[in-house]
């Protein structure tokens, strides 16, 4: 069975030009597979690299070497050697991401703002809306807020409509940085739900799951980072 | 395979002694939103209107593709296959609206100018198209009569972006398109560019000094530092890992809100 992410020998730094030019090791020689249809928790203690490894995945964070090669439904890309063109593709095709903050056009309604991300994968409007609609429910977002833009929801329902649009495209690989973060035990239950239903349909999933009740309920297997990994 | 809308090969524009660009090279796809950034005088305006056409370039090509059609030098082509292509293929949105708009003529007639450059010259089609276009961009078509003077800014820069979409151009060139904007207008103008974008699959190419615009507008970016461009990548990338330092010095001095 083929891997759907293969990282190879992945080194990422951070050089701090206005700091005197300090750099930062992130990932020092780092390698992994995720099979298809597979659940890996990423566990660590802060700075030790989970949230770049999502994002070298993303191709939100440019490697300094290595490979980071994803296979969607079609063609593997290497995302580490890919032109922006092809990580946006392969983005609206294969990788939904729920990361730690949610970043969008001001006023634009809650709900517009969740199915435009299935739109962009393809999805029709009239269905784009319907699924958009059906996550929100499920989210328990209130009827009341999904025609009002996020920015006056509290940090819990715009952590909530930040996982909706990641999960909305139903895309075959997520990367989920934390989306239970500040959410309590019945949204819990809801995101740990919506990912072992994801799951189910086949979809291979990464991610750091500070809860250790959600990481146990849904992931398959757990990768320690250290500081040594990342000395 | 598709090809891109435009292509830009090593463009130098000088004036006099004093050079705005320099080595700029660029492809722009169709669909694709390419933001531009970097301080006042880093050469982003005068990058912009050599791509437009407005400004010729000292060195370098700027190469654009009509539907089917080869690559033709903007600035090496005759001066009427030039001005058609600039009233028909692509329009630049000017920071000042007084650059991009006639303010002697109502902003229905502003609307209506190119499309009777492209050959319209059916008043009552003119006119309807022109009230759809002020429509699409929330203006009341209602005011389709009165001189853009009478206009608030934030509706002359909307009036300016009417004035280009009606012919149905491939590129739209902004400059700088929230400037001088108090901040709700500016969210609604950002929602607008985005819809527009999305529904007419424009290819857009827009100077901004804003990175809150670039990161909601733009797919790629490219950093610009006295003329010359610093760093590129996609939006996100530039924005969350920037790797130069002049691109980390413009992340970090950003205020957050």
């Amino acid at each position: 069975m083929a891997a759907a992410i293969e990282i190879e020998s992945l080194d990422k730094s951070f050089t701090l030009h206005l700091r005197g030019g300090t750099e930062l090791k992130v990932l020092s020689g780092l390698s992994l597979a995720v099979e298809r249809g597979e659940c890996l928790a990423l566990q660590g203690p802060s700075g030790t690299g989970k949230s770049t490894i999502l994002r070298c995945i993303y191709g939100n964070y440019r490697p300094d070497r290595g490979h980071v090669r994803v296979r969607g439904g079609g063609d593997t890309v290497d995302v580490a050697f890919a032109e922006p063109r092809e990580i946006l593709a392969l983005r609206r095709s294969t990788l939904g991401y729920v990361s730690q903050f949610l970043r969008v056009v001001p006023r634009v309604p809650a709900i517009d703002l969740v199915m435009e991300r299935a739109q962009e994968s393809g999805v029709e409007p009239d269905m784009a809306r319907a699924r958009a609609a059906a996550i929100l429910e499920r989210l328990h977002i209130p009827h009341a807020l999904w025609s009002l833009p996020p920015a006056t929801f509290s940090g819990g329902e715009q952590q909530r409509i930040n996982v909706a649009r990641g999960l909305v495209a139903e895309q075959p690989i997520l990367l989920l940085d934390e989306p239970t973060a500040s959410l309590d035990s019945d949204n819990r239950a809801a995101v740990v739900d919506l990912v072992r239903e994801a799951k189910a349909r086949g979809a291979t999933v990464v991610g750091v799951f500070h809860d250790r009740e959600v990481r146990d309920a849904v992931a398959d297997r757990v990768l320690v980072l250290d500081k040594a990994e990342a000395a | 395979m598709t090809e891109p809308l435009l292509r830009v090969r090593g463009l130098d524009k000088s004036f006099g002694r004093v050079t705005a660009c320099r080595a700029v090279s660029l492809d722009l796809w169709p669909g694709e939103v390419l933001g531009i950034v970097g301080e006042s005088g880093s050469g982003k305006t005068t990058l912009l209107r050599c791509l437009a056409g407005e400004l010729e370039p000292t060195a370098g090509s700027v190469e654009f593709r009509a539907a089917e059609g080869p690559f033709e030098d903007v600035h090496r082509m005759g001066e009427a296959r030039r001005r058609y292509l600039m009233r028909t293929q692509w329009g630049i949105v000017h920071q000042n609206p007084r650059d991009g708009l006639r303010m002697r003529v109502s902003a229905g007639g502003n609307v209506g100018e190119r499309l009777m450059a492209a050959g319209e010259r059916h008043y009552g089609r003119i006119r309807a198209e022109a009230v759809s276009w002020l429509d699409r961009v929330e203006l009341d078509p209602g005011r389709i009569d009165e001189l853009p003077a009478l206009f608030s800014g934030g509706m002359q820069q909307r009036l300016q972006i009417a004035r280009i979409l009606v012919s149905r151009p491939r590129i739209v060139y902004l400059d700088e398109p929230t400037g001088g904007l108090d901040v709700s207008i500016q969210a609604r103008l950002l929602d607008l560019l985005r819809r527009l974008v999305r529904d007419l699959a424009l290819a857009v190419v827009i100077v901004t000094h804003d990175l809150g615009v670039a990161r909601l507008l733009t797919d790629r970016l490219m950093v610009m530092r006295r003329g010359e461009v610093v760093e590129e990548g996609l939006t996100d990338q530039v924005l969350d890992d920037p790797r130069h330092a002049y691109s980390q010095l413009l992340v970090s001095s950003v205020i957050g809100a």
